[in-house]
């Protein structure tokens, strides 16, 4: 019945997914100030598996600068980027609407609200999952799509896709506007949150990647197997109900894990944009839009994108950066318009 | 106006021959509003029942109650199971819905979507198996759609969209089928064509169906029961010949017709209101 098929485009796209990662983490870690060979890169982090010893013929030096600097940045990247891609999807099915992204429905304005508090409070990330800054954005970013989630349901007897994304913008607007006057009131820290707010991963140090881990594998995990789910529910609440569906749990666990996905990544990199959208809607655009199949393909592609992006950022105006947000929003913005322009845009 | 409340069966025992539906003071309320007040219906295992009524009768809110898809007060039992003791899956498995406008997902293809059917079947972790293509295979020969499983749904005619969606139903092998409108859509010719598509899938499988029906002279052609709605009640119910009255239509629907009797049942036919000649 095709399922053979179907299952074989499906290994080959995860097979390019994984392509994808090694390209872009052997790229991301070789490329910079100093140039260090891709070959001699791949040789260095193969011989960090388990039971594989090989001599790169890295330098001590090189060897520093590809542990201690490049690798947890590229990792970050790796881990923020799909984070920001499955969580943008998970959006996009929960509340079947094509322009959903943890930026609409104020999840990241949300998750920044409540990091920048902590911020001008004097806290600094401690790592590990008790660390401060990303509880206080995932409470935000909860916050605030649950107060999206209230007045879209409040405007209308249903929750209507328009009303909610409306909601959505007004929450974030508003939660925004909250952010630049705590941010305003507390010169000192300004400078700060500023960068943060373009997006950063020049401080990304071994502590962020443990920090990240964590809430990487409980909602990849999480929203992965929801895959399915997604699928029965692009047929709508009343049909999913129908087919047996639980759909007001369903939609809570995703929302949650979902915003919580949102809110590591952004108090750990700050604001940055588009993958959500970019990631999600390239890859349908190939693979299908089935959420079972495309879920993984944004862990992988999320991942490699960003690292992607922020090689950018670092070299294309070398010596100094670009933020990394200011590179997604300049690739993601004119490819969404080509997105919406050309394609009939399909969510499901 | 409507029948007196009949003793229900202590729930949770399974009852020889009970009804495939039973409902028993069903009654839904929207917002303080009574669209469905104290309906009691009972529908026998393998048989054909057809809702009319005008619109906003609450002919649509009666079979989403029974569904579970919207809030409701009063029993439901099926073949003698309290459906409120029934878990969304349990539920899905003895109840399939085919919606008067299916929502059709972008690019999903034929077979994607009769895949959705088995959803009650699957645990969480799992992926379909080898009966579940069995189920899905047997569904789209049954609706002879093996040609079209490749095809994106929206992409399809009326008609074959319809057989599609009736296909999924029948995925989810319940045993009661409900149909909203399930032709309203569809021109004359494919009108007949899935309702004796539908007809033959019923006596073949003993499905029971519960139909809402917009077209009186049709829904007379494919039913053992009619029931009448109007205003949320029950209001008549019966053989057609019983129900589809001159004085019945005229006073529930407000409309003027002349009712023909025919070998295949009553034959409603609308009369025009102004007649030429009549104007000043």
């Amino acid at each position: 019945m095709g399922d053979q098929r179907v299952s074989r485009h499906q290994a080959r796209w995860v097979g390019a997914g994984m392509l994808a990662v090694v390209v872009a983490l052997v790229l991301g870690v070789s490329i910079g100030a100093v140039g260090i060979p891709p070959g001699r890169t791949l040789l260095e982090l193969l011989d960090r598996l388990p039971f594989v010893h090989i001599d790169s013929g890295l330098s001590d030096r090189q060897a520093a600068i590809v542990w201690d600097l490049r690798m947890p940045r590229v990792l970050v990247a790796l881990l923020v980027g799909s984070m920001l891609a499955v969580a943008g999807a998970s959006y996009q099915g929960v509340f079947r609407n094509p322009l959903a992204d943890p930026y609409l429905l104020g999840a990241a304005a949300g998750a920044g609200l409540g990091a920048t508090l902590l911020i001008v409070a004097g806290a600094r990330a401690s790592g590990g999952l008790l660390d401060p800054v990303p509880l206080a954005a995932f409470v935000g970013a909860l916050g605030a799509v649950a107060a999206a989630y209230a007045l879209g349901a409040a405007g209308q007897g249903g929750r209507a896709t328009a009303t909610l994304v409306l909601a959505g913008v007004a929450v974030a607007s508003f939660l925004t506007a909250a952010q630049t006057f705590i941010q305003q009131r507390n010169a000192e820290s300004i400078r700060e949150i500023y960068s943060w707010i373009l997006g950063r991963l020049g401080t990304a140090t071994w502590h962020e990647v443990a920090l990240l881990v964590p809430y990487w594998l409980v909602t990849m995990a999480v929203l992965v197997v929801h895959g399915r789910s997604l699928d029965v529910l692009a047929v709508g609440d009343a049909e999913a109900t129908s087919l047996g569906l639980a759909t007001s749990r369903v939609r809570v666990i995703i929302v949650v894990a979902a915003s919580l996905a949102t809110a590591a990544a952004v108090a750990a990199t700050g604001l940055i944009g588009f993958v959500g959208i970019v990631v999600p809607h390239a890859i349908r655009l190939g693979a299908g839009s089935s959420f079972r199949r495309l879920l993984p393909l944004c862990v992988l592609f999320g991942g490699a994108f960003l690292v992607l992006a922020d090689l950018v950022a670092r070299t294309a105006a070398a010596p100094s950066e670009i933020p990394i947000g200011v590179v997604t929003a300049f690739v993601g913005a004119p490819f969404f318009i080509i997105v919406l322009r050309t394609t009939r845009v399909s969510i499901r | 106006m409507s029948a007196p409340v009949r003793p229900l069966p202590a729930p949770g025992v399974p009852v020889a021959g009970a009804p495939a539906l039973d409902c028993g003071g069903l009654s839904v309320a929207y917002e303080r509003r009574e669209v469905l007040a104290d309906v009691d219906l009972s529908v026998a295992p393998g048989t054909w029942c057809s809702i009319v009524g005008p619109n906003g009768a609450g002919k649509t809110t009666l079979l989403h109650a029974v569904a579970g898809l919207v809030r409701s007060s009063g029993a439901i039992r099926f073949g003698g199971d309290d459906a409120g003791s029934l878990r969304p899956r349990d539920r899905a498995r003895r109840v399939a819905l085919v919606p008067q406008v299916p929502v059709v997902p972008t690019g999903i293809s034929v077979l994607e979507y009769v895949f959705l059917g088995r959803t009650p079947h699957l645990s969480f972790f799992a992926s379909e198996g080898p009966d579940d293509r069995d189920v899905v295979a047997e569904a789209l020969a049954a609706l002879d759609l093996e040609p079209f499983a490749e095809r994106a749904v929206d992409t399809l005619s009326g008609g074959e969209r319809q057989r599609v969606v009736i296909a999924r139903a029948l995925a989810q092998r319940a045993g009661l089928l409900l149909l909203d409108e399930p032709t309203t859509a569809l021109d004359i010719a494919h009108q007949q064509q899935v309702l004796d598509l539908i007809d033959k899938l019923r006596r073949a499988r003993g499905l029971t169906i519960v139909a809402t029906m917009h077209d009186l002279t049709v829904a007379g052609l494919y039913t053992d029961q009619l029931v009448l709605l109007a205003e949320g009640q029950i209001v008549e119910r019966g053989s057609p010949s019983e129900v589809l009255t001159e004085s019945n239509i005229a006073r529930h629907y407000g409309a003027q017709v002349t009712v023909l009797p025919s070998a295949s049942g009553p034959i409603v036919v609308p009369l025009r209101l102004v007649v030429e000649g009549d104007a000043p």
